[in-house]
């Protein structure tokens, strides 16, 4: 398979993801868009780094990798927070991070 | 059979995608995500990436998604759509964003006129068929060695950042309401001297009493630990 495929499908896959943070309310399905928008780019780091023959775009996936665990573990966090507070779980009504 | 895999891998991870958006319960959303992942993982094998695949996997689709499962089932998984912000308009305009962003991405990626987009990648040939040197491409291997010798620094970076995201996530979602609540975090100098259950139910019905000699009873209890007979001290 040429490596133009892989590009066309991750562009799609960061299209959806980004068209889902827009719609969607719940923060959790926003975090999930978010990862959505990750993998897309990892797919496109790990095909570029085929094309080159060159390992570095796996160690830089991976690095993504990482940096997206933490960024779910906090935004769970954050959640967990605003769940506790009885505030709404939507972020039109979270518009004021007041706490 | 490449083309094949790569197709089926690809419908898979595309209709995950969409499930992930467009599934009302935030629980078939983390069920289709994973879906995904999973697809997208087929899709990194066949890119030669078989340590990424296998981290994909285990880390992504094993770890992360069982989180979000645990985040879900805690706050409860129905969206709730209400309130005139999320009309019809504004999912055409998502959508609409969707495509132009898609069509902008193809523009910049294959109309750079990169020479090798078109191959299949360096190592392989026109039949598919891996040559000499393209051996160790993307192994545990190779990934290993490259981590601890030419992105050593990231890699302790990537552990200190990771250290900090679990402290920052205790912290939020601790036990009482995350950060900055002071009704329960501070002491002044008058809750010392008094007793330990001032302003509970039990002062109010007059238990503070018994409270109180049950306590000096126990402390009673632990100091004659030592001593030979802690029982009869205890009755005295």
């Amino acid at each position: 398979m040429a490596i133009e495929w892989y590009l066309v499908v991750s562009a799609l896959i960061f299209s959806i993801g980004a068209g889902g943070v827009m719609t969607r309310r719940n923060p959790l399905v926003i975090l999930l868009c978010l990862e959505l928008m990750l993998n897309s780019a990892n797919l496109a780091l790990i095909a570029f780094s085929r094309m080159h023959g060159n390992a570095d775009g796996q160690i830089f996936a991976i690095m993504v990798m990482v940096v997206a665990a933490c960024e779910v573990c906090i935004g769970l966090g954050v959640i967990v927070a605003l769940y506790r507070r009885r505030l709404p779980i939507d972020v039109d009504e979270l518009r004021e991070l007041q706490g | 059979m490449a083309e094949v895999v790569f197709f089926l891998a690809a419908l898979g991870a595309l209709a995950g995608a969409v499930g992930t958006v467009a599934l009302r319960n935030p629980f078939y959303s983390v069920l289709a995500l994973v879906g995904h992942l999973i697809s997208l993982a087929l899709l990194f094998l066949l890119l030669r990436a078989e340590f990424v695949a296998a981290a994909q996997v285990v880390v992504y689709a094993g770890a992360v998604m069982v989180l979000y499962m645990f985040v879900v089932a805690y706050v409860g998984g129905t969206d709730i759509q209400v309130g005139p912000l999320n009309s019809r308009t504004t999912t055409a305009g998502a959508i609409l964003f969707g495509l132009v962003l898609f069509i902008e991405l193809t523009i910049a990626i294959l109309g750079t006129g990169l020479k090798a987009l078109g191959t299949e990648g360096v190592g392989i040939g026109a039949d598919g068929v891996a040559r000499a040197g393209d051996a160790g491409f993307g192994t545990p291997e190779q990934i290993g060695e490259l981590l601890l010798t030419k992105f050593l620094l990231p890699f302790e970076l990537a552990s200190f950042l990771l250290l900090i995201a679990a402290v920052g996530a205790v912290t939020l979602a601790r036990r009482r309401g995350g950060l900055g609540d002071p009704s329960g975090s501070t002491i002044t100098p008058l809750d010392l001297l008094r007793p330990r259950h001032t302003g509970t139910m039990a002062e109010g019905v007059g238990g503070s009493r018994r409270i109180t000699s049950q306590e000096q009873e126990q402390e009673g209890v632990e100091a004659g630990v030592t001593s030979v007979r802690p029982d009869d001290e205890g009755k005295e």
